[in-house]
């Protein structure tokens, strides 16, 4: 079993931080909606807001370090050109996807939209993170606010799941690949 | 835990101001996200003006001015609205823009323009 270090960071963003982010957003949606909703004493209820905050801070540095990974590691060996007159395009996953049409709409729609969209996730994280710990129980007497967060936790959702499918078939069609090999074990014949 | 549940009594009282401020520069800097990869995509010498970084190219320009112009419109309309009540349009002001945004990011419909 062996893995090259550009395959291990391409790992390390899409399943580390943007399988983490997409499990984890299941919990800030309920947990938005039960510290809204539910009926508790005063001291349950600064424990519980505390930790909303405290866990919606958390996916907030999560989102971060998936696109800034994204943008700034795993990107540009995406986009890599390769040099005149190259025939293997095995190392350049963008050109490797735009030689054949059958394979160019995954860089087209889905390199296109996920490199752009996966930013709205921070965005709205962050935005939601800032709200549940200004605000905590107080949420509870502005309905407009409360709705208008869970509605951009929802979008993220969405965001991370389309940059979450488009980077897995991408990376399945054209995997990013070069750097060091690494042996991660020994394996045997059955 | 005298100081615990006054700061609870402040949350409970906090006018809506400070958090709509923070939902709609989160619109804002949605919609601006969108804008500006359109932008970067169509106009050449604006894509060329958005490589900051040279590996990454015009994306590392886009998503840098829109995150920057997030963080000044949620400065600013926080300033303004820190002690204020301002009207619930605003949180739909604020889902609509992330709307479209999100849509805009989505190369058919980038490609319309």
């Amino acid at each position: 079993m062996e893995i090259t270090t550009r395959g291990l960071l391409t790992l390390i963003h899409g399943m580390g931080f943007g399988a983490l982010y997409l499990m984890a957003c299941s919990g800030a949606l309920v947990e938005i909606y039960r510290c809204c909703h539910a009926q508790t004493g005063p001291q349950n209820d600064d424990r519980h807001d505390l930790f909303l905050a405290n866990y919606l801070t958390a996916m907030a540095a999560v989102a971060w370090l998936a696109v800034l990974s994204g943008t700034y590691i795993v990107y540009p060996w995406y986009r890599a050109t390769p040099p005149a007159g190259t025939t293997d395009l095995a190392g350049f996953p963008q050109r490797l996807l735009m030689a054949s049409p059958a394979t160019a709409g995954w860089h087209s729609i889905g390199m296109e939209w996920k490199e752009h969209v996966a930013w709205l996730v921070p965005i709205a994280i962050t935005m939601a993170a800032a709200v549940c710990r200004r605000y905590g129980g107080g949420l509870k007497s502005h309905r407009e606010l409360r709705t208008a967060v869970l509605g951009f936790v929802w979008a993220s959702l969405l965001a991370a799941g389309v940059a979450g499918f488009f980077g897995a078939m991408l990376n399945k069609n054209a995997p990013v690949q070069g750097g060091t090999t690494m042996r991660i074990m020994e394996g045997g014949e059955k | 835990m005298s100081a615990q549940s006054s700061s609870s009594t402040e949350m409970q009282t906090l006018p809506n101001g400070p958090g709509s401020a923070a939902l709609l520069a989160a619109g804002i800097g949605a919609l601006m996200l969108a804008i500006l990869a359109i932008a970067g995509d169509k106009i050449l010498w604006f894509k060329s003006m958005m490589i900051f970084s040279k590996p990454t190219g015009p994306l590392s320009g886009v998503t840098t001015c829109a995150i920057a112009a997030w963080l000044i419109a949620w400065w600013i309309l926080d300033r303004r609205w820190r002690r204020r009540s301002v009207s619930s349009r605003v949180s739909v002001v604020a889902l609509v823009l992330l709307g479209l945004g999100f849509l805009l990011t989505f190369p058919p419909i980038a490609d319309l323009f």
